[in-house]
């Protein structure tokens, strides 16, 4: 079947999505693709630039997760400076960047839950857009609601007394940070009223996971069948297993719990990981090399950070995470919608680590840069919240920028919301020729499940810029339908 | 012998100086704020940048190259004074590629100071996107000619023990720009780095490996306003 559809590049707009959806004669869904037409050129720009404006200027590619590009940028400078890879850095460093992190983890998971996918979960997919969105929580749930808001602006803090200000700071420099959190900004936190302190804060984070449980249970049927599909999963994990979202090693699980990358050190990531470029989208799709093309596809995120890893470091976490393997016995989870649940988890996980640095006098101390002999090349590599961030850069003798490699989460997962996408299509289009709101939202929920950067902003309005094209095998349009209705 | 005295007045008010003190200078020690990008208290004005544009009995005049003289009327403020010091903002700005976002210079930078004070959204004028070079080759120094505003303070200021300056312009007209010397390059030490990259009132001359060091909060500008140096904001 041959059919070709032009998109024109939109560029530097956060969250433009397209879906085509390709039928046979007697009316069945043959082929799905998710088009990003995003085109940052990000990777171009930066050559020529002095190395160390890397983590400010790559930052900006992302105003929800900005410290994840700032902090795997300034990892790989790490290298270029000298001062190793994650465990070079001073102790005070590499806390108060570790603290950065897992404060972005927690704010960005608990914006997802809370403004992007709660909406879906207390009203059904099929529920009025008119209600199924921030506004319609808040009003259903002030409560819920407030928390969401509340545990977002606990993480922005924490990334303001760390980074200099809560979105596109300069905390991380090459070999370092340039501040350490003093005794006063700590106890803006640990001395903070509640809910302003990391003992609610893991308080309302189990209560999170709490009500996903609770959902859970009364739409097993949902949750479960909604979109499931075997694939490998890949994130970095620390040394001995346990989940590290700041550093560690690579590990890749197959569909039945089969470790396929064994612990790679990610500096040598380029010879596990390749990427392919397909014609129709602006994004390329990473595998693993050694599976080849087909095969060796993975996923990034929470649910494949929880199926890679062995063992979640601290206590109340490490409870859910037992549940959470249970649930699918013991192997990896592949249930697309299971991803809220994972993100959960981490939210708890985020939440005591944060109480664990807060209370961590190192944080208070002096030494804040370590160099050595200076390279040529750096790779950085970090659990962002939307999963696996590899920035890779060389530089030239005059210490510009010579080269950069930048794959970010959204990119990984590309292959699995395309193939989310095809599930979804399938069982709600197979012999259908019109495209409705409750179908056009089902699309969105899978694709949502993986927090792509493509939904950032504009879906927190209730409005996800998708537009879903029906095309019959000679190529003639049968229905398109953007969010809010069919046109 | 005393160079003689000559009275004349700043925005209606009296002062006195011995003749040949430049405005600026005399408005300076008086906690008069004008507005400057290339002068340089204590070496001689150039008047490239014509930030402090005054209206010197009714006629504009450059600040940092006027010498005050008897009877004059000297006027620092006026509504179009402040539409033209927006105006020559306006004008580097867009003749430039200034990214403050991701400038190491922002919060220390006098360009940005000022168009913070001038309260610049939008500039007037459309942005020229010229193509600049950036020259990192010194090992010591990165030249973004980006940001250059060509005030020439790094050519006036930056110089040796025999008072060879290690800057100077190279070719002409739009396309002019600042080099370091050939033959002093090697003579560059991190202290004359430091000194080129402080004078410079923008990002073009940038310190190596010292980016960013300052954070966000602490920097000059985010502590003292501009046209405040004792604290005192004289807006």
């Amino acid at each position: 079947m041959s059919q070709k559809i032009t998109i024109e590049p939109v560029t530097r707009v956060e969250g433009h999505g397209k879906v085509t959806i390709h039928l046979d004669d007697q009316g069945n869904v043959v082929r799905s693709r998710l088009h990003i037409v995003e085109f940052r050129g990000f990777e171009r720009f930066v050559q020529g630039r002095p190395y160390w404006e890397a983590p400010v200027l790559v930052q900006r590619l992302c105003g929800i997760c900005p410290v994840s590009h700032h902090l795997a940028a300034a990892k790989a400078l790490d290298v270029i400076v000298g001062a190793g890879t994650g465990t070079g850095l001073s102790p005070t460093a590499e806390k108060v960047r570790r603290l950065m992190h897992y404060a972005q983890i927690f704010q960005s998971h608990a914006l997802h839950f809370f403004h992007l996918a709660s909406p879906d979960l207390l009203f059904g997919v099929d529920a009025d857009p008119k209600i199924r969105n921030i506004v319609g929580v808040a009003r259903l749930n002030k409560g819920l609601a407030v928390q969401g808001v509340m545990m977002r602006k606990f993480g922005q803090e924490l990334i303001r007394i760390t980074a200099g200000k809560k979105i596109h700071g300069t905390g991380a420099i090459p070999g370092g940070v340039n501040k350490n959190v003093s005794a006063a900004e700590r106890d803006e936190f640990l001395k903070g009223e509640a809910p302003m302190n990391p003992d609610a804060m893991v308080l309302w984070a189990e209560e999170a996971v709490d009500f996903f449980k609770d959902y859970h249970r009364k739409n097993r049927e949902f949750i479960d069948g909604f979109s499931e599909f075997p694939s490998n999963h890949l994130s970095l994990v620390r040394k001995d297993g346990a989940m590290d979202l700041y550093h560690g090693v690579l590990r890749a699980v197959d569909s039945e719990g089969k470790v396929i990358l064994h612990d790679i050190d990610y500096q040598e990531y380029f010879n596990v990981i390749h990427e392919e470029v397909r014609s129709w989208s602006y994004m390329k799709f990473p595998y693993i090399a050694e599976l080849g093309e087909q095969a060796g596809w993975y996923r990034v995120g929470p649910l494949a950070r929880l199926n890679t890893c062995s063992f979640i470091p601290t206590p109340l976490a490490q409870k859910e995470f037992e549940r959470f393997r249970e649930v699918s016995g013991g192997k990896p989870n592949n249930r697309c919608l299971h991803t809220h649940y994972a993100r959960l988890i981490e939210l708890l996980h985020a939440a005591e680590v944060i109480r664990v640095l807060l209370n961590d006098p190192d944080l208070q101390g002096e030494e804040l840069v370590r160099r050595g002999e200076k390279r040529h090349e750096g790779i950085g590599v970090i659990e962002a919240p939307r999963g696996t961030l590899f920035h890779h850069y060389r530089i030239n003798d005059d210490d510009q920028i010579a080269m950069a490699n930048l794959i970010v989460s959204t990119t990984h997962n590309n292959e699995p919301m395309n193939r989310a996408v095809n599930v979804v299509a399938k069982r709600m289009l197979t012999g259908r020729t019109e495209v409705t709101e409750p179908m056009l939202n089902a699309v969105e929920v899978a694709i949502r499940a993986y927090d792509p950067c493509l939904s950032c902003a504009t879906h927190a309005m209730g409005q996800m810029p998708l537009e879903i094209t029906l095309v019959r095998p000679d190529g003639t349009v049968v229905s398109r339908a953007r969010s809010g209705g069919t046109a | 012998m005393n160079p003689p005295i000559v009275k004349f007045t700043i925005d209606g008010k009296e002062y006195l100086a011995a003749a040949g003190t430049y405005i600026i200078d005399v408005a300076r020690e008086s906690g008069i704020f004008i507005p400057t990008l290339c002068n340089i208290p204590g070496v001689k004005p150039r008047g490239a940048c014509r930030m402090c544009t005054v209206s010197v009995n009714g006629r504009f005049m450059a600040a940092c190259t006027t010498p005050a003289s008897d009877g004059m009327e000297v006027r620092t403020s006026s509504p179009e004074l402040e539409d033209l010091r927006r105006a020559i903002l306006e004008v580097m700005f867009v003749e430039g590629n200034h990214l403050c976002p991701v400038c190491e210079k922002s919060g220390n930078c006098d360009l940005q100071a000022l168009a913070y004070r001038y309260q610049i959204m939008v500039p007037r004028f459309p942005f020229q996107f010229p193509h600049r070079t950036i020259d990192a080759a010194n090992p010591r120094l990165v030249k973004d000619h980006n940001r250059c505003i060509l005030c020439k303070r790094c050519i006036r200021t930056v110089k040796d023990a025999k008072g060879r300056s290690f800057f100077a312009f190279r070719r002409r007209g739009h396309k002019i720009e600042i080099s370091i010397d050939h033959e002093m390059a090697d003579l560059m030490t991190d202290e004359i780095a430091g000194q080129a990259a402080d004078i410079c009132p923008t990002g073009a001359l940038l310190r190596k490996e010292g980016g960013y060091r300052i954070p966000i909060a602490e920097r000059k500008y985010e502590k003292v306003a501009i046209g405040a140096p004792d604290g005192t904001d004289t807006r």
